[in-house]
């Protein structure tokens, strides 16, 4: 009744390609951003802001990252977690060894150093395809999980082999309170959201589609493959490597490989599925699914009043959230944004389905 | 396609249920302190975990059974599981620092190194009894660590200076066994300078997380045969190690482990394997007879209200380390309020107390731990206290 584009005459190329062509979605849109910049400053709390919406914002960073490899390129990787790590230590040294740089600038550079990495770990793709891809990617993996634990300097030598962030300075200003964090977390996803959107609409993104689609079909219609598959390679790793950057310096704050290690590659391996392959908005949804999931299941027997021990609402939580995971892929193979796709279309014909 | 609809139209549902559902948090009652538990009861470090956590909760309880709270001060406190990995335990921390916690113990290195980094903004005390970041018992640079008891540098010195009444250790060779976390190579520089200075020689050998892995590290020691084996495990690694130990033929009379690699879930699965095998004591074994027990037996597990699920767990060594570590908790806090008055205090009310702790023989004796600790007294300078 209301979602509806009737009326709404598309007069120029410019209005046909929009980004969002559907009045409705762009107010929406507009007014969630609106709403997530102003509204929940004001709303949340600190707990809020830093446990559940800055690590999943990072998160869906590395989710949308690992999309335009997976879902959008059709190339399986299971080295996300040692490119979140790349972009970690990488940030974290020059951060160190070159005192007073704009901390911007720092993870941008750590972005470009997982991009350079990520591109040099692309390359056995020109080759090798599907699970066998899978496999190799799960040797940088391993190879970059020993380089951060085994080699001194990428860790300025230190001891435990853990390592903290520098005070979070920019522009002059500490970013220091839940809020700030949040905010700079917001923004920057936001801005890389939005260009992982048209750069997926672009040239660029259809190469990667047709490469997924089919090989051989693309190259025959003139797609370069190398240069397909290790743009995506590139710009996936850039993603990862940027929230692996937040994720030590913001959230964490001090952590050691363990925290990049092949779990991490596979949650967000299965955030992606579970969000939706070649989605943007799959990204955040699955973030939000395996990020947010467990802790609000973890937490719901004691604010329901249920005096369960704290093994087993852990195990309570294992099994109800594995238990989800089996029945949203029934549900729909196809992931969260399918199921936001079917509910959208469901809204256009309410309240009279045919 | 009907029940495929309907199912579609169920996950829908419960998709935007699960969206909606936001319950805002119960807040804590202020008449009460507050003591957040960071335990692990599941996961492959489970079997040391839950004897600590029981311990550690057992001893709040029993202070508000028995006494009635700190000075009439109610105990109040949650666990949270954090599975020994730092990403969870941060979660944690930052969940259960809106109850207005005193003091931390997160009874893992890699959540300290995390927490180290936190807690002074927050101002709120780490209190790590025998694990945390050795360096930290520098209170004039970290000011809100505790890490009493003893650190892992005293531990490697120990070890060190104990193998050395064995025999001349100048160009001997010693290896050491570490789970590759922060926990485990937290001894490494002492080592190091020790080599340096005694003149043996170090073989670093890191054991992956969780450590049912270590066929490659016995086969390097079978090889290059070092004369002595210093274990740093936690969890399933430890028994893992002695089992595999025997496997490549290697003295266990020449194995040395920390005091995580020394409970009976560590030396009980090995059963003989374990044998000869020695670990490091932090000030207390395996009592289960003193009077703090007999409490522990009238006050909470003769009524049914103890946490343990089986009394035999009460007095055994992670669950007096984790009873050890809530008494330091309340003892700052006792402390604390001498200072400050009764009622309830702040981080930094508490963090005083943790500085100026005195526990002497007297003490000792009085909270029913005799022979479990040593009497030591902390400082603005020295926050570890057993020096």
């Amino acid at each position: 009744m209301i979602y509806r584009e009737t009326g709404q005459f598309k007069t120029t190329y410019a209005s046909d390609q929009q980004l969002f062509p559907i009045l409705q979605d762009r107010v929406f849109v507009i007014g969630f951003l609106v709403f997530a910049f102003v509204g929940v400053p004001f709303l949340a709390s600190d707990y809020l802001f830093r446990a559940i919406l800055t690590p999943f914002l990072i998160l869906s960073l590395a989710a949308l990252g690992l999309n335009i490899l997976v879902g959008y390129c059709g190339q399986l990787s299971l080295g996300t977690g040692g490119f979140m790590a790349v972009g970690a230590y990488a940030a974290y040294n020059i951060a160190i060894r070159v005192p007073d740089l704009n901390l911007l600038v720092v993870f941008v550079l750590a972005g470009l150093c997982s991009t350079v990495v990520g591109a040099l770990f692309g390359i056995p793709s020109l080759r090798i395809k599907g699970f066998y891809l899978a496999v190799t990617t799960l040797a940088a993996q391993f190879f970059l999980d020993w380089a951060f634990a085994r080699v001194g300097w990428l860790t300025n030598y230190s001891s435990s082999g853990s390592v903290a962030a520098p005070p979070l300075v920019i522009f002059g200003k500490a970013i220091q309170g839940p809020v700030e964090k949040y905010l700079f977390v917001l923004a920057i996803v936001c801005v890389f959201a939005l260009l992982a959107k048209n750069l997926t609409r672009g040239a660029i993104g259809r190469s990667w589609m047709a490469t997924r689609d089919m090989d051989v079909a693309a190259e025959v219609i003139g797609i370069r493959p190398l240069y397909a598959k290790l743009t995506a390679f590139a710009v996936s790793s850039f993603y990862v490597g940027l929230a692996g950057a937040l994720w030590g310096f913001i959230y964490l704050g001090a952590w050691e490989p363990l925290a990049f290690d092949v779990n991490r590659s596979f949650e967000l391996l299965f955030m992606v599925i579970i969000g939706g392959l070649g989605s943007i908005l799959g990204s955040f949804l699955g973030a939000a699914f395996i990020v947010i999931l467990p802790i609000v299941l973890n937490r719901r027997p004691s604010a329901l009043g249920m005096p369960l021990s704290t093994a087993t609402v852990s195990e309570l939580e294992l099994m109800v959230f594995g238990g989800l995971i089996v029945f949203f892929l029934i549900a729909e193979p196809r992931g969260l944004a399918r199921l936001w796709a079917i509910g959208k279309e469901k809204l256009r014909l309410w309240p009279f389905p045919h | 396609m009907k029940n495929m609809l309907r199912i579609k139209a169920a996950a829908l549902a419960l998709a935007a249920a699960g969206g909606l559902a936001w319950a805002a948090d119960a807040l804590a009652q202020a008449k009460e302190i507050f003591v957040p538990v960071l335990v692990y009861r599941t996961g492959p470090y489970a079997p040391n975990g839950v004897p600590w956590a029981d311990g550690f909760v057992d001893y709040l309880k029993l202070v508000n059974e028995r006494d009635g709270g700190i000075n009439g001060v109610k105990i109040a406190y949650e666990e949270c599981e954090t599975g020994y990995a730092t990403d969870r335990g941060v979660e944690c921390y930052e969940r259960l620092k809106s109850k207005k916690p005193v003091a931390f113990s997160p009874l893992s290195t890699g959540i300290t190194y995390a927490l180290t980094e936190k807690a002074p903004g927050d101002h709120i005390v780490l209190i790590t009894a025998g694990y945390g970041r050795a360096d930290s018992v520098d209170g004039s640079v970290f000011r809100w660590n505790f890490p009493m008891m003893g650190t892992y540098w005293d531990g490697a010195d120990i070890l060190v200076q104990h193998v050395k009444t064995k025999g001349p250790i100048k160009g001997k060779k010693i290896a050491l066994v570490y789970h590759d976390s922060p926990y485990g190579k937290e001894p490494i520089p002492v080592l190091e300078a020790l080599a340096k200075k005694e003149g043996f020689k170090l073989m670093l050998l890191p054991v992956t997380h969780p450590g049912v892995e270590q066929k490659a590290t016995w086969l390097q020691i079978r090889q290059q045969r070092p004369d002595y084996v210093f274990l740093w495990g936690w969890g399933v690694m430890n028994s893992t190690a002695i089992k595999e130990a025997i496997a490549v033929a290697y003295p266990r009379l020449q194995m040395y482990g920390v005091w995580w690699s020394g409970a009976e879930p560590d030396v009980l699965p090995a059963e003989q394997a374990a044998r000869g095998y020695n670990a490091l004591a932090l000030a207390h074994s395996a009592e289960n007879d003193k009077p703090i027990h007999k409490d522990m037996m009238k006050y909470l597990y003769d009524k049914g209200k103890g946490t343990a699920a089986d009394k035999k767990e009460v007095g055994q060594v992670l669950y007096n380390r984790g009873m050890l570590s809530a008494i330091l908790t309340v003892e700052s806090i006792r402390t604390a309020m001498k200072h400050y008055g009764k009622g309830v205090m702040t981080g930094d009310q508490v963090r005083w107390g943790a500085e100026h702790l005195a526990i002497d023989a007297n003490r000792i004796k009085q909270l029913g731990v005799d022979g479990m600790m040593v009497p030591f007294h902390t400082s603005c300078a020295d926050h570890g206290g057993a020096h």
